[in-house]
């Protein structure tokens, strides 16, 4: 798979009479898992559905291999560039396979016939989601889990080389919350996809995330190794929050911490003595 | 709490419901202004009619055409008067049962329930007694009220705006299907179609408006009765019942009240839309929220609107005149829609 | 790779079962409206025998038949089938694009407006022939624009969109009545066609313009089917699948509502045809295939068959609009207790 670049300039987006992003820059890693975090309303979705074209920027503006997405054919680009929103719809009664195979709507014009090549993408997609047991199945009657992997299964049917995914772990339990990162993570060690999501969770953005990016007041705050990122001052600034930042012995990542006003352990104290120190300096 | 204190939040808080003075003044307006329209609607119709002549159609003259006219006119403004006071109160009435600032007899199905009854009544089972006609549009309003209660308030959140105005306007509309579907064959239904699918106040005579009387009578008694229910109730049931209020009687009482006067009203009038829905929420923006204040006011200002539908309806297309159902609905339709966008959507 | 093959295998089987199964709908909807015309040009008042109405229909003159089915019962049957196919296929493509069963034409008011156009071309500017037709589409994106911009506040939601046509169309309900009502030298039957809809009268001559407006404005909506199908998923995911969601939807709204107010001026605004097909379609079809086609095929059967009911099958003569009114009004109630209940979309 030959390695799209997408890249922000001096990104403003927003609704209506409001501006959410303030002149944001961004260069997404080919190859890599890259994951946005903030805090609500910092931005994040805006910026994601800014760089899939859902949103048009009202200044800068978004490249893909140099070329402004906003002026590319919207078939030709959805070839390349694939979204999962944050709500997609399921028609009444629709059956997995079914819905899995109008990710091929890209590459399917008024006349053309359904071809070989449709089925396979199709077949890998339900494939590599786990998903082929519930081909026949509809939609309607699968857990949330399972529905999360139809919809990533649809976005890899269009087999794009870029996968942009909008909070795809929201109303997850947590162990359907990891079985999508994981499944995210084997496409893009496997097939090479650059993944880009926003998540919610910053523990899970740190552990899954190759390059991650921490928005606040739609800008642009941080970006770059989890470890770089994720630090004590990081979530200071971006959520406001005091918080610990540890190493998880199993992941090897950091992981944070927070800290409360209550329930607090006398070994925490030493750790708390700094940041305070900090604050008054 | 010193006096100053008391005094100074005790200031804001009425400020902010609407001051009793402000009440008062506008409850003079009201009753002032029905009088002034019940004026218009006596002198002016479709007709020129010179003063000497209303004068004389008053005292009950009706030697000449220009008497008579006057004279038609008089029974005719007194329907008007109670019709749209029923309506106006009996919208009130839903809007705070169901908590739904979308409420109407007319939109709500209701009134076209009570037209649907009515309907079936006469052409099947040969019904021609006043009192037949009151008992059955009765029994249609309260049976459109339940049903559509019942469906709107189906699946998740219970009856919501929108699942409510929906069930309602469907079946309105099917209501409406199964008027026409009976009455076209039937060339002997009085009125024919549209006098079942329009409302409207002209041909009242006072033989047809006295048997109703009771049935507004107590219509009227029990709704203003059930002000200070509506007021519990509309904190939320969970709360309402945490003070003390049994929600399921005051609904029901509350309702019963808001269906005599809706299944009144259609039984003479026929349906007529939108007046119950418009007025209330004027009512609202005068003189505030509570129900003690806004269920009289709802009353008088549905007369007023009714009254001054009426003689618009005379004016604008003269020689002929418009029903009163066609001018409420012209009216009342746009204010429907502007309640509509200024509702946020997720209340909707 | 045995594993593979053979799953792409049952890919195959399934997409080609889809595809089997729709062309059997398909077949199945076109025998049923075929079968329902014949029926309706044979039988009537007297039955006429099938090798006369064969023989009428190829331009003989057919002693006892030529009357009762060449000028009566075939251009009543042809009339009603190019309606039923406009108002099934437009009020499916409002359905569809805005995803909810209860955003048909006929409920959000553009029925309506182009009924009160209609009549008010016919009765107050004595107007007649085509220019009614076009009167009646001119009101028709009028009133479309004018419900979508009421609806527009950050984004149009489908749920205020509906209560807004609602209204609208409540209005638009009165203005009929008012034109109705002050235009006394009308007859009932004149005046029931454009409260619910009727073929009574048909004339061969008004199917041209309206087999003029399903061809154009038909074509234009089957060439946006697959769009149409990808917005059933939502507008974002259809965005990202490379459909130009705004273009989609001004033409899809542009040539639904042609097909609507075509159909409307030619018959008035026979009841819930529009609502009901798609709906109905959508029961048969599944997700088999786009439900497009056979909605308007739908909607073809129920005109001709409820209009064959209201003629013969029924003490005393009832419009197609009052049947199908009586028959929609159920229907609606039952969908909005379903979709209460479940909360799920057409």
């Amino acid at each position: 798979m030959t390695d799209h670049l997408l890249v922000a300039t001096g990104l403003s987006a927003g609704y209506d009479d409001t501006e959410i992003l303030h002149g944001l820059d961004l260069t997404v890693p080919p190859g890599r898992i890259t994951v946005i975090v903030g805090a609500n309303a910092c931005g994040k979705s805006t910026f994601l559905r800014t760089l899939s074209r859902l949103i048009s920027p009202s200044k800068g503006q978004v490249l893909l291999d140099g070329k402004s997405i906003h002026r590319t054919p919207s078939r030709d680009l959805a070839r390349t560039l694939g979204l999962l929103p944050q709500s997609p719809i399921a028609p009444e009664g629709i059956t997995v396979a079914d819905l899995v195979s109008r990710g091929r709507h890209p590459h399917q014009s008024l006349f053309s016939r359904w071809t070989r090549q449709d089925d396979e993408a199709v077949d890998s997609a339900l494939s590599a989601t786990k998903t082929f047991e519930l081909a026949e199945r509809p939609v309607d009657e699968l857990s949330g889990g399972q529905r999360q992997r139809v919809w990533i299964a649809m976005a890899l049917a269009q087999q794009t080389d870029i996968l942009l995914l909008d909070e795809p772990t929201t109303f997850l339990d947590i162990n359907h919350q990891i079985e999508v990162l994981d499944l995210l993570t084997d496409l893009n060690r496997t097939r090479g996809t650059t993944v880009v999501m926003v998540l919610h969770d910053l523990n899970l953005a740190a552990r899954y995330a190759d390059h991650l990016v921490a928005l606040a007041e739609g800008r642009v705050h941080v970006s770059g190794t989890p470890e770089a990122v994720l630090t004590e001052d990081t979530v200071r600034h971006v959520f406001g929050l005091e918080s610990r930042v540890i190493t998880d012995p199993t992941s090897g990542r950091p992981i944070m911490l927070p800290i409360g006003r209550h329930r607090m352990a006398a070994s925490t104290d030493t750790a708390r003595e700094p940041s305070s120190k900090e604050k008054n300096a | 709490m010193t006096a100053a204190t008391l005094k100074t939040s005790r200031g804001r808080w009425s400020a902010a419901s609407g001051s009793n003075r402000t009440r008062g003044l506008w409850l003079a307006g009201l009753v002032v202004l029905p009088l002034v329209f019940v004026f218009l609607s006596v002198t002016i119709g479709t007709r020129n009619v010179g003063w000497a002549d209303i004068a004389a159609g008053i005292g009950g003259a009706q030697d000449n055409i220009g008497r008579a006219a006057v004279a038609l006119r008089i029974p005719r403004t007194f329907l008007a008067l109670l019709a749209g006071g029923a309506l106006g109160l009996a919208g009130a009435i839903m809007q705070g049962v169901t908590r739904n600032p979308l409420a109407d007899p007319g939109i709500l199905g209701v009134n076209m329930g009570a037209s649907l009854a009515v309907v079936v009544g006469v052409a099947w089972f040969g019904m021609s007694s006043a009192y037949a006609y009151i008992w059955t549009a009765i029994a249609g309003a309260g049976g459109a009220a339940i049903f559509v209660y019942t469906i709107g308030s189906l699946g998740r959140g219970g009856a919501t705006p929108l699942k409510l105005a929906l069930a309602g306007a469907a079946t309105s509309v099917a209501f409406a299907s199964l008027v026409i579907a009976i009455v076209l064959p039937r060339g002997d239904i009085a009125g024919g179609i549209q006098s079942w699918q329009i409302g409207g106040v002209g041909g009242a005579t006072y033989q047809r408006i006295l048997p109703v009387l009771p049935f507004l009578a107590v219509g009227f008694a029990i709704s203003l009765l059930s002000a200070r229910k509506l007021n519990s109730l509309a904190l939320g049931d969970d709360l309402a019942a945490g003070l003390g209020e049994n929600v399921a009687v005051a609904r029901a009482v509350a309702s019963l009240g808001a269906i005599l006067l809706c299944g009144a009203t259609t039984a003479i009038c026929g349906p007529i839309g939108f007046l119950g829905l418009v007025v209330p929420h004027v009512c609202r923006l005068l003189i505030g929220v509570d129900h003690r204040w806004l269920l009289p006011f709802s009353a008088l200002g549905g007369a007023c609107l009714l009254l001054a539908a009426d003689v618009l309806g005379r004016i604008v297309a003269r020689p002929a005149e418009i029903d009163v159902g066609i001018i409420t609905a012209l009216i009342g339709a746009p204010f429907f829609i502007w309640i509509v966008r200024n509702q946020r959507v997720r209340d909707l | 790779m045995t594993a593979h093959s053979s799953t792409i295998n049952a890919v195959i089987a399934n997409r080609r079962g889809r595809t089997r199964r729709y062309a059997v709908v398909l077949s199945v909807l076109l025998v049923l409206v075929v079968a329902v015309f014949a029926v309706t040009l044979a039988v009537g008042q007297s039955v006429t025998p099938p090798g006369d109405v064969l023989r009428v229909l190829l331009g003989e003159e057919v002693a006892g038949a030529s009357f009762s089915v060449g000028q009566l019962r075939l251009p009543r049957a042809v009339l009603s089938i190019l309606a039923g196919l406009c108002f099934g296929l437009g009020g499916v493509a409002f359905q569809v694009m805005l995803r909810n069963p209860l955003a048909s034409p006929d409920i959000i008011g553009i029925t309506s407006g182009a009924g009160a156009a209609a009549v008010f071309a016919i009765v107050v500017l004595s107007m007649s022939g085509p220019i009614v037709s076009v009167f009646a589409i001119v009101a028709g994106l009028g009133v479309a624009l004018l419900v979508y911009g009421l609806s527009f506040r950050n984004g149009v939601a489908g749920t205020r969109l509906i209560l807004v046509g609602i209204g609208v169309s409540a209005m638009l309900q009165s203005v009929i009545a008012y034109i109705l009502q002050s235009a006394p030298a009308w007859s009932l039957q004149e005046a029931m066609r454009w409260l619910t809809g009727s073929v009574n009268g048909a004339k061969l001559d008004q199917a041209l313009p309206l087999l003029f407006a399903l061809l154009f404005f038909g074509g234009v909506l089957l060439s946006r089917s697959r769009d149409l199908e990808a917005l059933r998923l939502g507008d974002d995911m259809a965005a990202a699948l490379g459909t130009r969601v705004s273009r989609t939807r001004m033409l899809v709204i542009v040539a639904a509502v042609g097909l609507i107010a075509s159909a409307t001026a030619a018959t008035g605004p026979i009841a819930f045809v529009a609502f009901l097909s798609g709906p109905i379609a959508g029961r048969i079809v599944r997700n088999d295939g786009s439900l497009l086609i056979p909605s308007a095929l739908t909607g073809a059967v129920l005109v001709l068959a409820a209009d064959y009911v209201g003629q013969h099958l029924l003490p005393g003569r009832y419009p197609v609009g009052v049947v199908t009114g009586a028959l929609g009004a159920p229907y609606l109630i039952y969908l909005i207790i379903r979709v209460n209940r479940i909360g799920g979309s057409l």
